[in-house]
Parts: C-alpha cells; structure tokens; sequence
C-alpha cells in the first residue's frame, strides 16, 4: 500500500478518514454548545412552556440511546416526514444534541452554583434578563462548566465512530473497509484506537488551556 | 405513516433482543464492579509496577470509543486467533472491561473518603491488606458510592445498542434485522428508542431513590 513499515503502511488509508471524523466532532461541538446553553438557560426558565421544552429535549437526548437515535433519525424519520438529511449531517446534529443534553445539565447545575445574591443584585440594579445573563451570572458559571464541558467532547469524539454505523467514511468506518480487504485486525484497530486516544488527549490539553485563561484573575471557585 | 399491525408484528422480536440486552448489561455490570475495584486497588499501591498499569489501562480505554474496542476484540479473535468467544460474550467482555475504568474513578474516590484514620488504625491493629480492605475501609467506602455506580449502570445500559454492530441480536439488531425484511424502520426503531427512554427513566428514578436511601444510612 505504500512504503513505510507495518503497521504504519495502513497509515495512508486510515487518515482519509480522519478528516470527518475531525469534522463531525467539530460540528457536533459547535451543535451541542448551542443546545446546552439554551435549553440549560431555558430549564431555569420562569415561563413553564420553556422549562418544559427542555425537560423533553434533556429526557428523550439522554434516555434514549445515541445509536437509537442516529438509526432513529436516518431510517426512520424519512418514512415519517419525507425529510431526509444525509448521513453526515444527521450525525452532526444527533450526535450535537445527544452530547447538548448532557451538556443543558452542567449548564444548569453551573447556573445554580452562583449565589443568589448575585441574581438579587443584578435585579436591584434593574439589569434585564439578557443583561443579567450576559454580564452578572455566566461569566461567573463558565469557570465551573469547563472541566465537565472538556469531559463531554471527550464523549463526543468517542460517539462520532457511531457515524460510521449510518455508512459515513469515518476513520472507523476506513478501518473496517482495510479489516475487511486485509484481514490484519489487529495492527488496523490497534492503530485506530492510538489515534483516538491522541485526539482525546488533544481535548483533554485544550480544555485545561481554556481553564486556566478563564481562572486567571479570580481568587475563589477553585480556580488558581 | 404509523401502522399499528406492524407494531404487533414486530412485538416478539423486540422482547426477545431486549432478554438479550438485559443479559449483556447485567453480565458486563457484574464484571465492571469487580475489574473496577480491581483497578482502584492497585492505583492505590505503593509499587509503581502495580499502579501504573492500572493507570494506563484506566486512561486508555475511557479515551477511546467503545464501538473500536468491540471491533478490536471481535476481529482479532477471527482473524489472529481464530474462533474466539461468540458475540455475546465478546459483548459482555467489552462492555465489562470498558466500564470498568469509569466504576474505578468511583471507587477511587469513594476509597479517597474514608478518613485517613481507618487506614491507621487498621494498621495499629495489624491487619494485613486483605482483611484492612475487606472489614474497615470496604463497608464504609461503598456505600456512599451506590448511586454513582447505578450512573454507569445506566450509562452502560444506554451503550449496550452498539453491540448490534458484532452481530449480537440483541434489541436494536432485532429492529434492523425486521425493518430490513419489510422495508419498515419506522415502528421498530420508535418503539426500541420509546422502550430506551422508558428503561433510563426508571433507572434515574431508582438511582435517585437509592440515593436518599445511603444518605439516610450514613448520616
């Protein structure tokens, strides 16, 4: 297949299917922020048609499984909507808000870990809920967000091999197409498994970067 | 749109993969709280050549996805070691071993709660690590704990789908395999996923009742 020394030779191929992988975790990342900031904001809600809505989405995202779901929404929904999204981007979102689900509970807890008295001061400074939210409480809740937050990308970079179920070329998938035409199992998934241990890694440096920027200047909450 | 007579169709088959997923989590659980406990112990040795592996294997297998594990076991036993352990059982291995670098986080910390003089007064009286283990630091540590683990019981249960992919017939196969034969994925996969919520939320719902249960124990 190419030069270099086995196992490394499988190399080549196997990164082909990096690329989506890398993608579909980016994606995912960027649906599962947006979902768990909203729908934690939204179960805190005051209005009982939000905190509804978000006790629906957090049940159904976190109860039923992330393969259901991925098969739910690739097989089933088109026979029941004629919607049909394509498999990557099915695994984007499902993936995303799987993830987000999770993620609507840190939110949440974060939010409650700031006291009161800040929520009560930004009010007698008669600051609007957006102004409140914005400048008073999640500047204060973010710090305690980070670690479960970088915990949770781990998750989804682990979930994304799922994509390769619903027929995506993920490395997974990459690596069972060489499995099957090369039957050296365990020289293809040993090295599959290295590089998503690499990748986690990477979540896991980079979480701790944004850590300690987000600690810097603040002398309580565990930061240093 | 819906149609009610292919939900009675398919009815026996998903009863019949729900047996089998039930057998694979409670099989891969009974693994994954004793390999665990396993792990915790000997991150807690003093010899390096005990505790490092301990921390590799942990740190290794919670970083990478569960689905590549179950190919790597599965594949290699066909291809390097010939017939290996049928499905199911490969199911249960890596599910058991997999979940058991997340019970030993929880057992570590349970074990990093009890007070440091236990540990102690263990060793005025002289115990040997099996019996300091087994009748002082144990009995305290695991209890406050329970909740936790019943969290990755859940966890475990809600990944015991992924098994289908190494042929397991166990519930969400049993969906594909009938919405394959008659060209309906609809019912199947929404009952399978109705069913997945219903068995989570029950779950929490007993996690959280034990919750109470050891707090009221321990305080």
């Amino acid at each position: 297949m190419s030069n270099l020394p086995p196992p490394f030779d499988l190399l080549p191929f196997l990164l082909q299917g990096l690329w989506i992988t890398l993608f579909i975790t980016l994606g995912g990342c960027a649906v599962a922020i947006v979902l768990s900031v909203l729908f934690g904001v939204w179960s805190k809600s005051t209005d009982p048609i939000l905190r509804w809505l978000s006790a629906i989405y957090i049940t159904v995202f976190r109860g039923a499984s992330a393969l259901i779901l991925l098969y739910w929404f690739y097989f089933a929904m088109p026979e029941l909507t004629n919607i049909r999204l394509d498999a990557i981007t099915t695994g984007i979102l499902v993936l995303g808000a799987n993830v987000g689900a999770y993620g609507a509970e840190v939110v949440r807890a974060s939010l409650d870990a700031v006291p009161k008295g800040q929520y009560q001061a930004a009010a007698a400074l008669n600051l609007n809920r957006w102004q409140t939210m914005r400048y008073v409480i999640f500047p204060q809740a973010i710090l305690s967000m980070i670690p479960p937050f970088g915990n949770l990308m781990i998750e989804l970079l682990k979930g994304t091999a799922l994509v390769s179920t619903i027929t995506v070329t993920d490395l997974t998938l990459q690596g069972k197409f060489l499995r099957d035409d090369t039957h050296r199992s365990l020289e293809i998934f040993g090295l599959l498994l290295v590089i998503y241990f690499l990748l986690s890694m990477t979540i896991t440096a980079v979480f701790r970067v944004l850590e300690h920027r987000y600690s810097q200047g603040r002398d309580y909450g565990g930061g240093n | 749109m819906w149609k009610w007579e292919v939900v009675w169709q398919v009815m026996p088959d998903i009863v019949s993969g729900l047996v089998v997923t039930l057998e694979a989590v409670a099989g891969g659980m009974i693994l994954a709280l004793l390999l665990g406990l396993l792990w915790a112990v000997m991150r807690r040795s003093k010899s390096h050549v005990i505790s490092w592996p301990a921390w590799g294997v942990v740190e290794f297998v919670r970083s990478t996805p569960l689905l590549v594990q179950l190919f790597f076991v599965y594949y290699v036993m066909i291809d390097i070691v010939g017939r290996g352990f049928s499905p199911l059982m490969t199911g249960i291995l890596v599910l058991g071993v997999h979940y058991s670098c997340y019970t030993a986080e929880v057992y570590r910390a349970g074990l990093d709660a009890v007070a440091r003089g236990q540990w102690n007064a263990a060793k005025a009286l002289n115990l040997t690590p099996y019996q300091t283990y087994r009748y002082v630091i144990l009995p305290q540590a695991i209890p406050p704990i329970l909740p936790n683990l019943g969290n990755y019981l859940i966890a475990m249960l809600k990944e015991a789908p992924l098994l289908s992919t190494i042929t397991v017939l166990e519930i969400l196969n049993e969906a594909k395999i009938f919405g394959n034969e008659h060209y309906r994925y609809l019912e199947p996969l929404t009952i399978v996923g109705v069913l997945f919520i219903l068995l989570s939320l029950l779950a929490g719902l007993s996690v959280e009742w034990l919750r109470r249960r050891t707090a009221a124990m321990t305080s």
